[in-house]
């Protein structure tokens, strides 16, 4: 099955002054996020955190759709399962906050797994409709009248913001948002190391030609279920710490919505690219607060209108167009160093 | 005993609505291939329509006539502009253009009618008490509506040029076109049709449901567990369908409550699918590789 055009992944060894000067640009990067801990407000401070939540997620949903080109329209079932499962630990049992995430993602991974089994026999169109499925019948689910006890019914859970530990000088909001900086940027590690080698490559063969893939010695029944697996477990840590910030789940907060929310973001984002998942996490959080102003229905009709736009006009979404943007740049700029070389 | 026989007859009135949309995507995948993910939100959209009128003092069979054919032109322009340009994309990129249209048709209604929960009259009358107090008025009404729909469909598919040529291309667009038949035209009159069946499916539910821009979303999951169950390729098998997930529906309701009603359909969809992905009716397609 083909995919809608792709950036494609860097996969030439840069050479080391390039090396260097990413690994700059990223140190800069760090800095001042972390920087800006200390000089954002509280809500902006939330802001932030939510976004980063939002990219994490959306990396789990690329990993799955862009990368490897199964559709699932019901990724916000597992977002669900990742906040339920942070809520139930903390408040059931009394669980610390960052414990809850290894947690989640493992619940997550498995039910990932299970859902990745019968999704091989789903193609295309059939997968897009058993997780269309999936995403529709969660809330439904979580407010099951036996699992109360357990969920808090359509009340939801109430959680606690977590102290920054060590008698560390940081507000709660300040040490939120680190925290889930750091988490976002351990996550975004892993998946860089997962996608930019063997396994990157294999999950772009099995979604360009799987019987190609299959000839040249991809499993992939164990790359497409191992692919949800991990594209669950990500969006799981993402629910677990969308939980910990909002301090509150509720069945109606993962409706499907959420789901076509995650969809419009690696759209808009860009498939196939980790940056594309930071502006598509951007664009998701920002652009309801923006046109959210103008009317209650103004944000998903933005929405709407973007995914039809970009899949006609900007297939690559954001990163794409900044990339194709770069190129035209570093194309304008490099006959002059060319002739500059030519003439020593 | 008496509550199974009322909610298996209450199941085959929601039933036959969950049909008819059943019967909407199942036109709309045999003439194109795609799923429509919208097709629930724009049945929602011209019911509001008709609701509209309705406020005016327009008299309800005007109003339903009227909301019928808006739901054409509306499917066909949705044709036109968004999916004929699509024609040769990937699936992934048709299915987020569908939720796009989704989400479009939701907020746009939630937009111009508000976000609260309105009634919808039925034309059939408020009766409750046919056949010992078993079935109401607007239950048999839906059925008889879905019969003689079905009915219409099977003569315009059967025995019309039109239906001809539309049963041409969807079995094959290339020779069709080459005998004489416009498929572009085709392609549009299907989905104006499936529109407007929906339509009619939206003015039927919105009675029991009550009307809402999220109204269709679990009738659209319960007519696609219906398209699934009778084989996504058979229209007999999509109304077929969609009276057995309306059955099944109430009594899940019933047995074990009504929290589970939707998952049943998730589980109905997964397991028609692993087990036999024709369905009921449909037919086992073989494809090249």
């Amino acid at each position: 099955m083909h995919s809608v055009s792709t950036v494609p992944v860097p996969l030439a060894a840069r050479d080391a002054g390039q090396r260097l000067r990413s690994s700059l640009i990223g140190l800069v990067a760090v800095a001042l996020v972390t920087g800006f801990a200390f000089v954002g407000s509280g809500y902006q401070l939330f802001q932030a955190t939510m976004v980063m939540v939002y990219a994490i997620a959306l990396l789990g949903l690329n990993i799955l759709t862009g990368y490897n080109g199964q559709i699932s329209l019901g990724h916000g079932a597992f977002f669900a399962i990742g906040a339920y499962c942070a809520a139930i630990l903390m408040e059931r049992l009394s669980m610390p906050y960052w414990a809850t995430l290894p947690a989640a993602a493992l619940a997550c991974g498995l039910v990932g797994y299970a859902v990745g089994w019968p999704a091989l026999k789903l193609e295309g169109i059939y997968l897009a409709l058993a997780t269309f499925a999936l995403g529709t019948a969660t809330p439904q689910l979580l407010k099951f009248r036996k699992l109360e006890p357990l969920t808090g019914g359509a009340q939801g859970l109430v959680l606690l913001k977590p102290d920054a530990p060590f008698g560390l000088p940081l507000n709660q909001d300040q040490w939120l948002y680190l925290f889930v900086f750091g988490v976002a940027l351990l996550m975004f590690a892993i998946a860089r190391n997962l996608l930019d080698g063997r396994i990157g490559l294999a999950l772009l063969a099995v979604r360009d030609h799987p019987t190609a893939a299959t000839a040249m010695g991809v499993d992939v029944a164990r790359v497409k279920t191992a692919a949800f697996a991990v594209s669950a477990a990500y969006t799981g840590v993402a629910g677990a710490l969308g939980a910990i910030a909002v301090q509150f789940v509720a069945p109606d907060s993962f409706t499907m919505f959420l789901s076509i929310s995650l969809i419009v973001g690696i759209v808009a984002g860009g498939l196939a690219s980790m940056s594309g998942a930071v502006w598509g996490a951007a664009f998701i959080h920002f652009i309801p607060n923006v046109a959210e102003k103008v009317s209650k229905a103004a944000p998903w009709a933005i929405y709407g209108v973007m995914l039809i736009v970009f899949v006609m006009l900007l297939p690559q979404g954001v990163a794409g167009a900044l990339q194709r943007a770069r190129a035209a740049w570093q194309r304008r700029r490099r006959p002059a160093g060319a002739g500059h070389r030519a003439g020593h | 005993m008496e509550d199974v026989l009322q909610q298996v007859i209450s199941g085959l009135a929601t039933g036959s609505v969950y049909a008819i949309v059943a019967l909407a995507l199942v036109m709309i995948y045999q003439t194109t291939h795609h799923v429509n993910f919208a097709q629930g939100e724009m049945a929602m959209f011209c019911t509001y329509l008709a609701w509209a009128l309705l406020q005016k003092g327009v008299p309800y069979w005007l109003a339903f006539a009227a909301a019928t054919a808006i739901g054409f032109v509306v499917g066909a322009a949705v044709e036109r502009v968004v999916i004929r340009p699509l024609a040769q994309a990937p699936v992934l990129a048709v299915v987020v253009v569908f939720i796009g249209l989704l989400v479009i048709f939701n907020s746009v209604a939630g937009w111009a009618f508000g976000y609260s929960v309105q009634t919808f009259p039925s034309p059939f009358g408020g009766g409750t008490g046919l056949w010992g107090g078993m079935v109401s008025a607007h239950q048999l009404g839906s059925l008889v509506v879905t019969v003689a729909l079905l009915l219409l469909l099977f003569v315009f598919f059967r025995f019309t040029p039109w239906g001809l040529a539309l049963r041409a291309v969807a079995e094959n667009p290339a020779s069709s076109s080459l005998v004489g038949i416009r498929v572009g035209s085709m392609l549009a009159l299907g989905w104006g049709l499936a529109s407007a069946i929906g339509a009619v499916a939206g003015m039927l539910v919105a009675p029991i449901v009550f009307l809402d821009p999220n109204m269709m979303m679990s009738v659209l999951l319960y007519a696609f567990a219906g398209a699934v169950l009778g084989g996504i390729t058979s229209p007999v098998g999509a109304v077929v369908g969609g009276l057995a997930v309306g059955v099944l529906e109430n009594l899940v309701g019933l047995l074990i409550g009504n929290e589970l009603k939707l998952s049943v359909a998730l589980a109905l969809i997964i397991g028609v699918l692993l087990v036999r992905p024709a369905g009921l009716f449909g037919r086992v397609s073989v494809s090249r590789v």
